[in-house]
């Protein structure tokens, strides 16, 4: 299982992985903004933690499609579905190494864009934190979407429109507990722990309708 | 230790592709399939290999000692059409990956390196697997069976791609592997040259298979 999760990592890096892809789509949406919205830095700063989190939930979107469909097209997913090992296990290893290689540098980026729209250090950590918490449930729910669409040759707009109604829990609670953390009445923590137990819930939920996808793909 | 298959039939689409295909193979025995082009060999194998759902029956394989009728997949590799193998990876990562993750209880399995030599391309295992030709690449994908023991072979168009020198050097592999008390099946257009093996003729939609044994 480890050897799968460090193939799959070192995929995600190499040519045509598509790891820096989210990255650098995260980056150009975060950083036309400010151009759009004008040089209001109030308004910028207000609208920060939001803008972070679509243009993070819509850059995790990107390289879903491609989570089991390589896998497919060469052959190695079906020599996965015939192992004794639980394809759940299988497919829980699969989105954690997708998360490790598309959703962390994510988050890693997300402190430089929040400079962007001029977010104060707190909004910052706040935005930071979500995104860390919230990104895996992101991966979870793809993974359900991609394993419906493996056997479709262009899934990735379908898998994109599949997952987006599910992720919008997730975007919802993430902005509210970074907004929580800036803005004094309401209290970050409730959102944010509901956050958790989403992305939680999902750790269990994704796998599981993913990998009876899997199985069913090929009738 | 014996994989039997008992009135097998398999659906493509909404038509029977084969019915009550019922066939035993004993360890250090070979079956061929052969067949026209859309007679079902494929088919019958995904079906073995527990990828495709049987219409009816069931495949099970008996081990002495071991608990009867266990799920016939776990103890199979399968070489389909496809080499699942990754192009971006080197082919020592590939192979080393692919026993990492298949397992190799008993280490009768042979390392990256001796599997690689096994087949006639020790000396390439650096390079990435994209930059293989087509049967260089099918000659890699056939270096994965050995890495990790599996008793049960499913090839399917094994030789696809491949010079006449390759094809005795897989005839080769595949006799010591018999000899060690595995078992083949195997779908192909090529005679393996295997003197032993039984013949299994697949007719297609006809709905009758014709068995010579």
């Amino acid at each position: 299982m480890i050897a799968l999760l460090s193939r799959d990592l070192k995929l995600s890096v190499r040519a045509g992985g598509g790891a820096l892809i989210g990255v650098l789509f995260f980056t150009a949406v975060v950083a036309v903004i400010p151009f759009g919205v004008g040089p209001d830095l109030n308004l910028l700063a207000r609208i920060g933690p939001a803008i972070v989190w679509i243009g993070a939930l819509l850059s995790s979107l990107l390289g879903l499609d491609r989570m089991f469909q390589t896998d497919r097209e060469d052959g190695s997913l079906d020599l996965m579905l015939m192992q004794e090992h639980p394809l759940v296990l299988t497919v829980l290893i699969k989105c954690l190494a997708h998360w490790l290689g598309h959703g962390l540098p994510l988050v890693i980026a997300s402190p430089l864009l929040g400079l962007f729209m001029n977010m104060d250090e707190v909004a910052i950590g706040a935005t930071m934190a979500t995104l860390l918490v919230g990104t895996p449930a992101l991966t979870f729910i793809g993974a359900v979407g991609a394993a419906v669409a493996v056997a479709l040759p262009r899934g990735g707009l379908l898998v994109s429109i599949l997952v987006l109604p599910l992720a919008i829990p997730v975007l919802i609670f993430g902005v509210s507990a970074a907004y929580a953390a800036v803005e004094e009445p309401a209290p970050f923590l409730p959102p944010f722990l509901i956050l958790i137990a989403i992305t939680m819930f999902f750790a269990v939920l994704g796998p599981l309708g993913a990998a009876l996808a899997l199985r069913n793909a090929d009738d | 230790m014996r994989l039997s298959a008992e009135h097998l039939s398999a659906r493509r689409g909404e038509d029977l592709l084969f019915a009550d295909l019922s066939f035993t193979i004993e360890a250090g025995k070979a079956l061929v399939v052969t067949g026209r082009n859309g007679s079902g060999k494929s088919t019958l194998l995904r079906v073995v290999a527990g990828l495709l759902r049987p219409e009816t029956g069931r495949v099970s394989l008996d081990k002495p000692g071991g608990e009867a009728g266990m799920r016939a997949a776990e103890a199979c590799h399968y070489l389909g059409h496809r080499n699942a193998m990754k192009p971006e990876l080197s082919v020592r990562e590939n192979l080393v990956f692919w026993q990492r993750f298949l397992g190799d209880a008993g280490g009768r399995g042979l390392s990256a390196l001796d599997a690689a030599e096994a087949v006639g391309l020790g000396d390439i295992v650096h390079l990435p697997f994209g930059y293989l030709s087509a049967g260089q690449q099918r000659r890699m994908a056939f270096a994965k069976l050995m890495v990790s023991h599996r008793p049960v072979w499913l090839l399917d168009e094994p030789t696809a791609a491949l010079d006449r020198s390759a094809e005795g050097v897989f005839t080769g592999l595949i006799r010591q592997h018999l000899a060690l008390g595995g078992m083949v099946m195997a779908a192909t257009h090529q005679p393996l040259g295997l003197e032993t093996a039984e013949e299994l003729k697949m007719t297609g939609f006809a709905g009758a298979v014709e068995a010579m044994w």
